[in-house]
């Protein structure tokens, strides 16, 4: 249908017991596809922060935020999809078994990746390595397929991505 | 600074302030200290049902009839799981009701304690609002949330869960006369751009129709949705929960549309250039196939909920207001249109299909709902779910005299009779009459004992087809009469017999009759359509409970009807 894409939120709602379980409900009762939603709280303790990031069309899209309106404990919502926005997912990649060769190709695609922004080797081994990535979901999308691609034994664990309004207008 | 008080103290206050005089209440371990307080309390009258469902269904019975958010009390685990059911077609049909449910004391929540349950976790999809109290310095302030939330906007069920050591716990005396919540804000106003939008279409429109829905009622704005469409000389078409938005017997009423609506106010709604809707979430009972629905028509949409619009229609001029208060303004600028043809045209397809049943042989459900016109001309008619209920909202004639509840949304049956039974004790001054099925009362029929204590004079027409017709009429027609699980008379719900004489089929139980005189109240069976007037003048003199038992031919059905997902031209008429 219509526009079917990626869209992001930042939901304001209020720090308490049942709220995540409370949003979280509302996309699966409605079968919404929920992509990764991360939740945190803010500079007021009595707040926390949630990113959102939905596969959705046009109009499942508004009747997404208008349905998360409703709720009494969310304070606010706000369609971060077509705003200038900082947006990183924190990732950790655990690589096991490798050669020494396939150790220096693991460095090299740090290397290559660190071109888009924070990625390092943080912990190593005889036969493998941590690397932690904070790159936008997508690079990190990159990072993981490239990684599966090459090596036989990895485990990787993301965290969902988390997104703040930008001050300078042209950043993403 | 007030002394400190027992937050069962607290409850008891709030109630008070907030002018509660009737509260239904199913006792438990975890609710006895709250009962022990009440005891304790002037002019808060308990109700005391079978049975926590029928609870919920009497508060909203309650509410319906008084406009005021029905209370409910009842105990931890099965207490509360009860409750769920009708907590869920409170939310659906957008009626204020206040659960407060008994909890096991914090320090035993989540060891699977006896009578332990997550009732928000479990409720959290069906509520406006829920929420367990804990901290004993926040209960005032969430009691005073929990009436806010239920009345407010588009109303609707809260729960609060009282945990036994917060009912117990001393804290704060005050209870706040308003609270302030950042995350809630009923639409209170209208925007005037968008109501002007949507006036300037109506004006131009050659077929207008006025679609009312269930909101016209809860804002209270019949008066002014009839004198708007006056006004404006536009024809009014309503779902089964916006019937009586205008009298039925008014010109321009053309009767209810969708599912088993008339020929002509389906066909209108399918004709017309420029359809009005007010206070209806389009829901697939009224549309059938969203894509043939209006097919020839720019959609006005006025509703207090902004996520119901363009929800399952996509509107192409959406208006977030409270009916009555957008209904006012548009009477400020109302004047005549000259709709004459299309007011002909549709009073053809009146004439062409008009909404009747044989007359010639036999007590139909029509005859039945006449007699109850004829016998109740003011006051509460209230359906439980199914043929019947359809029968009622095709034949039941309502004016600003006569009103009717009915489970919309849910279709909850078992509705029917505690509902009454809570509208009697809402309005005692009214003539309350059920109008059930033999399946839907035999799902609620404990609430008899409710009825006797409570001293509620209500009367009950069961109409009894012996079967649960309303799947039944599915079989019949759409499954070669192939009947299974639907006949109340046989094992497994199938006939022993199709062909059987009646003789030969076994007896039906219970005996109506016999069970509502062992609970001593009147009991009256009628067969022939020629006592119909008499039984139900006898239930309606008779002080107190009365059950009327009409016998009807098995294979009735209701007609029109459009099959599920089908376009609404589709009628079998």
């Amino acid at each position: 249908m219509n526009n079917l894409k990626n869209r992001w939120i930042a939901l304001y709602v209020e720090n308490e017991v049942g709220v995540l379980a409370k949003v979280a409900g509302l996309f699966s009762a409605k079968s919404y596809n929920l992509q990764s939603l991360t939740v945190g709280t803010t500079e007021h303790e009595d707040i926390s922060r949630m990113t959102i990031c939905v596969t959705s069309d046009d109009i499942t899209f508004e009747q997404i935020k208008k349905q998360l309106n409703t709720m009494v404990e969310v304070i606010k919502v706000m369609d971060l999809t077509n705003v200038p926005i900082h947006m990183k997912e924190i990732l950790f990649a655990k690589i096991k078994r490798i050669t020494a060769e396939e150790k220096a190709e693991a460095f090299r695609i740090v290397e290559v990746f660190a071109a888009s922004g924070h990625i390092r080797t943080i912990d190593i081994g005889e036969d493998s390595m941590i690397i932690e990535s904070a790159l936008t979901e997508r690079r990190n999308n990159e990072l993981c397929a490239l990684l599966r691609k090459t090596f036989k034994h990895i485990d990787i664990v993301r965290g969902g991505a988390v997104a703040m309004e930008a001050i300078s207008t042209s950043c993403r | 600074m007030a002394m400190d008080i027992a937050g069962k103290k607290l409850f008891v206050k709030a109630l008070q302030e907030e002018g509660v005089d009737t509260i239904f209440a199913y006792p438990g371990g975890y609710v006895t200290d709250i009962l022990d307080e009440l005891q304790r309390t002037e002019g808060i009258r308990i109700v005391l049902p079978r049975h926590e469902q029928a609870l919920v269904h009497e508060a909203e019975g309650y509410a319906r009839a008084t406009g005021r958010p029905g209370v409910c009390l009842v105990t931890s685990g099965p207490g509360a799981t009860n409750t769920i059911t009708a907590i869920t077609d409170a939310h659906y049909d957008s009626i204020p009701v206040i659960v407060f449910t008994g909890q096991v004391p914090q320090g035993l929540i989540g060891n699977d304690a006896f009578q332990e349950v997550d009732i928000v976790g479990m409720t959290r999809s069906v509520v406006k609002y829920g929420v367990t109290v804990r901290d004993r310095k926040k209960l005032g302030q969430i009691l005073k949330m929990a009436f806010h939330i239920a009345t407010t906007g588009k109303p609707g069920p809260v729960l609060i869960d009282l945990p036994k050591d917060i009912q117990l716990k001393t804290g704060p005396a005050e209870y706040p006369s308003e609270v302030h919540i950042r995350g809630y804000k009923p639409n209170e106003s209208v925007h005037i751009g968008q109501l002007k939008k949507a006036y300037k279409l109506l004006r131009s429109a050659k077929r207008p129709i006025i679609l009312a829905g269930g909101g016209v009622h809860i804002a209270g704005a019949e008066e002014e949705l009839t004198r708007f469409a006056e006004e404006m000389h536009i024809p009014v078409v309503t779902t089964v929960m916006g019937k009586g938005s205008i009298p039925e017997d008014h010109p321009l009423y053309v009767g209810n549309s969708g599912m088993h609506g008339r020929y002509a106010a389906n066909t209108a709604v399918n004709e017309c250039d420029v359809l009005f809707s007010i206070g209806t979430r389009f829901n697939d009972r009224i549309t059938g196939d969203l894509n043939e629905f209006a097919p020839n028509a720019k959609i006005i949409h006025v509703d207090v909920d902004t996520s119901s619009i363009s929800r399952n229609v996509v509107v192409d001029v959406p208006v977030v207001s409270d009916a009555k208060l957008a209904l006012e303004k548009l009477l400020e600028w109302a004047s005549p249109k000259k709709t004459k043809n299309w007011r002909e045209q549709i009073h053809l397809w009146q004439e062409e299909h008009p909404l009747q049943m044989r007359r010639d042989r036999g007590m139909t459900p029509q005859m039945i709902m006449e007699g109850i016109n004829e016998v109740f001309p003011t006051g509460i008619v209230v359906t439980d779910v199914g043929q019947h209920q359809m029968w009622a909202a095709q034949y039941i004639t309502l004016n600003k005299d006569r009103r009717m509840f009915t489970s919309g949304g849910l279709g909850t049956m078992g509705f029917g009779f505690p509902a009454a039974i809570g509208a009697k004790i809402g309005a005692p001054d009214q003539d309350v009459v059920c109008v059930t099925g033999d399946g839907g009362m035999q799902m609620n029929m404990q609430e008899l004992a409710t009825a006797i204590y409570e001293d509620v004079d209500v009367t009950v027409c069961i109409i009894n087809n012996r079967y649960l017709g309303m799947v039944r009429q599915f079989q019949q027609v759409f499954y070669g009469k192939r009947y299974v699980d639907t006949c109340l008379c046989s094992p497994g719900g199938s006939p022993i017999d199709a062909k059987a004489s009646e003789a030969e089929q076994p007896v039906y139980v219970p005996d109506f009759v016999k069970w509502a005189e062992s609970y001593g109240a009147l009991g009256i069976r009628v067969e022939r359509g020629e006592d119909i007037i008499e039984a139900l003048s006898r239930a309606k003199e008779h002080k107190g409970a009365a059950i009327v038992e009409f016998m009807i031919a098995t294979e009735e059905i209701v007609l029109p009807m459009v099959k599920g997902g089908a376009p609404m031209s589709d009628m079998i008429l």
